[in-house]
């Protein structure tokens, strides 16, 4: 059975049809990319993946683990094992960045039967992390994503993803922002946490991305539709021609 | 130790040792419903009083006889019959729970989402049990340990008989019996509440809480609070409890009266959760309340901290009147409204003395249909030399059917006074829902810590124990507010 099974997925939002029928499948341990040009309804998916609320799905189905996840609110999604690393990560004052991953570390044992996990220890898990990721204790000190530069944010949602160790990974548009240093070290971190046991889907507009995570297979995605696929030899193309004779919409 | 701590233990020990007191009942002589100078002297005499009490009390009521309710605030007041209250000793009325079968089942899920014991929740409710702790012998307990450093803390009724020179010196001389409406009906009727003397260069020993204090039942309707701090001397005092209560007295008007000396410090925290009501706010609390502080001496300061998020219609403004030369009056206020809540609240930060220094940090929560309101006044006088204040008010709303306002009067009688206002209103936004529930927090939870997060300049200044139930408690008030 694939990890994530997107069967003719239709979706909108506020009335505007998007989403045209998507077929996808992702194996455990393997690393999927969709790129595509801006408008093309990448961000879109990874919403309509994660069950954001306004978006409605109008047709088809997303099987995780051969489950529909139709019914299943964002939350409860989160808890099955999907992740979603933003393309712009929010803040919220106020809120203490440890309680906030404790919280969601917690919720996912809650949800698996298991015992929360203890503060000193979780203390310990967290700075262990972190520490690969390049990010220092002041940082996690501070109120969620707040007064991050947004290299610090894009690290930080790598740093909740090895905290939370989804079975799926959604990187919406992760490069965004970046500069060539914080590129490398996101990517490393990313790259950790690849696994056998693990699918990713990596959304990105720029095949510069892949250089560093580098994918099993590359979809393009224009017009709502997925116009064509192949292994990573596809985004070089891309880069080569543009999104320009990929596909009809594109 | 921290002296919560030991006052925790303490009562588990006394508690342990008196599991098996039961309360007597008691035939009382019940006072007639409504008021009249009979009922006043009715209560008087029940308080063995002396002569000079009971003259205050009728003073009190001439006053309060020719004075109107006041209508300035932005609260819906249904009229109150007042001759259809019980002043004291209410008997139990036929509308009481007989169990808690017929209690408002969501009061019952709170209770038990704050992890309350059954009988401790059939008393918050208002059921009639067999069995209850016996508070008093607690109480003894922590008085010994008072007295050996000379701290006073008992009820306001014998302090009447026990202490009079001081609370004749100080009763009334910070709220004055003419003060308001509400203050003057307290002033002619309360029952009991709490009197505090803290003598000079005395660091109370521990927090002083209601909760471990000697108190009849059915005097919550009309409480009576003087703490009066000597020159460098301080004390913590807290108020409430986070547990929901219900009670059968719809109106609820309290007046506290703080007087700090010179060097004297007064913390004063409150968690206010009393009934809101059904949604519809039917059979809420009416919180009408009082609280004033005196920073007399120099370099005095007067700090109140609270969390509103009970009663139907809450009016409420504890204020500082900074008289003392340098002396400092601090307000941090979470209030938090949701269902058919109204709440008026704010202070009143009066600048007399040279150099005095104001906070004002306000955060209002507003949910479901509710309206929360703060109301602010700020006055620099003629003498406030180089005096300063800062007040920040800020407002979320969760939903878009309820109401958030801030009104700030500013008053500057002295052109070196500076007075800075910030104010800002604000949503909990769908990204910020949406980041939590991906992480896989559920709404309920995702809510309680962006509100937390929203409140956390106010939730610092609380006693360690009580943030974290007022953490929870702020969490469980705004239930079923958002989506």
């Amino acid at each position: 059975m694939s990890l994530l099974e997107i069967k003719n997925l239709h979706a909108r939002i506020n009335d505007t049809d998007i989403l045209h029928g998507i077929d996808l499948t992702i194996g455990r341990g393997e690393v999927h990319a969709i790129m595509g040009p801006n408008g093309s309804g990448k961000s879109t998916l990874s919403y309509v993946l994660s069950g954001r609320d306004g978006y409605e799905v109008t047709g088809g189905d997303i099987l995780l683990d051969g489950k529909s996840v139709l019914e299943m609110e964002a939350d409860e999604r989160g808890r099955a094992g999907m992740f979603l690393a933003f393309q712009y990560p929010v803040e919220l004052p106020g809120v203490g960045g440890m309680a906030f991953l404790r919280a969601a570390v917690n919720a996912r044992l809650r949800e698996a039967g298991k015992d929360e996990v203890d503060q000193l220890e979780f203390v310990k898990m967290v700075r262990a992390e972190a520490k690969g990721l390049g990010i220092k204790d002041d940082m996690l000190k501070r109120p969620v994503n707040v007064g991050f530069s947004g290299g610090e944010k894009k690290r930080y949602e790598i740093l909740q993803m090895a905290l939370l160790k989804p079975s799926l990974a959604i990187l919406d548009e992760t490069d965004s922002g970046l500069d060539v240093d914080a590129l490398k070290i996101v990517s490393e971190g990313v790259n950790l946490l690849r696994s056998a046991e693990r699918g990713m889907l990596v959304i990105t507009h720029y095949q510069r991305l892949l250089n560093h995570i580098v994918p099993d297979q590359v979809h393009i995605l224009a017009g709502g539709r997925i116009v064509k696929s192949g292994d990573k030899t596809l985004a070089l193309e891309v880069e080569e021609n543009g999104y320009a004779g990929l596909g009809d919409a594109a | 130790m921290v002296a919560t701590v030991e006052t925790i233990e303490a009562v588990e020990q006394a508690t342990g040792a008196y599991k098996y007191g039961f309360v007597t009942d008691i035939e009382t002589e019940k006072a007639p419903r409504g008021l009249s100078e009979d009922v006043i002297r009715f209560i008087s005499a029940k308080k063995l009083e002396p002569e000079w009490m009971l003259d205050w009390r009728l003073k009190a009521y001439r006053y309060w006889l020719k004075m109107t309710p006041p209508d300035w605030a932005k609260l819906n007041v249904p009229p109150i019959d007042y001759d259809d209250i019980y002043y004291y000793a209410a008997p139990k009325s036929a509308e009481a729970p007989k169990s808690l079968d017929e209690v408002d089942p969501e009061l019952l899920r709170t209770y038990e989402k704050l992890g309350i014991p059954l009988n401790e929740q059939k008393m918050l409710a208002g059921v009639a049990v067999d069995a209850v702790f016996d508070s008093v012998s607690v109480a003894t307990t922590f008085r010994e340990e008072l007295a050996k450093a000379g701290v006073i803390f008992c009820p306001i009724s014998e302090a009447i008989r026990e202490y009079p020179d001081l609370v004749r010196k100080y009763m009334g001389s910070v709220v004055p019996v003419s003060d308001n409406y509400f203050s003057a009906l307290n002033s002619a009727v309360f029952t009991d509440g709490s009197f505090v003397y803290i003598p000079d260069g005395v660091r109370c020993p521990m927090e002083l809480s209601t909760y471990f204090r000697i108190n009849e039942k059915n005097t919550g309707q009309f409480e009576r609070t003087l703490i009066i701090a000597e020159d460098s001397s301080y004390v913590s005092y807290l108020e409430g409890c986070t547990a929901p209560q219900r009670d059968e007295n719809q109106l609820h008007a309290a007046v506290v009266e703080l007087v700090a000396q010179a060097d004297a410090e007064i913390k004063y925290s409150t968690v206010q959760n009393w009934y809101p009501g059904d949604e519809t706010g039917k059979g809420g609390i009416y919180n009408f309340v009082t609280k004033r502080g005196a920073c007399r001496g120099d370099r005095s300061k007067i700090s109140w901290t609270q969390v509103e998020t009970g009663s139907a219609i809450t009016w409420k403004y504890p204020s500082c009147v900074l008289k003392g030369k340098d002396s400092v009056g601090e307000f941090y206020s979470v209030a938090v409204t949701n269902g058919a809540q109204q709440a008026d609240t704010g202070t009143k930060m009066i600048h007399l003395g040279e150099g005095s220094r104001s906070t004002i940090i306000s955060k209002g929560i507003s949910a479901g249909r509710s309206n929360n309101t703060y109301r602010g006044l700020v006055e620099m006088n003629k003498a406030a030399e180089n005096s300063r204040n800062f007040t920040q008010c800020d407002s979320l709303l969760v939903g878009d059917t309820c109401g958030a306002h801030t009104v700030p009067y500013m008053v500057s009688r002295n052109p070196s006074a500076k007075i800075e206002h910030e104010a800002t209103t604000s949503r909990i936004s769908e990204d910020q829902l949406f980041y939590c529930l991906q992480r896989g927090l559920d709404e309920e939870e995702a809510v309680s810590l962006i509100v937390n997060g929203f409140c956390k300049e106010v939730m610092k200044e609380l006693p360690m124990e009580f943030a974290v139930e007022a953490q929870k408690l702020i969490g469980i008030s705004l239930e079923g507010s958002v989506g």
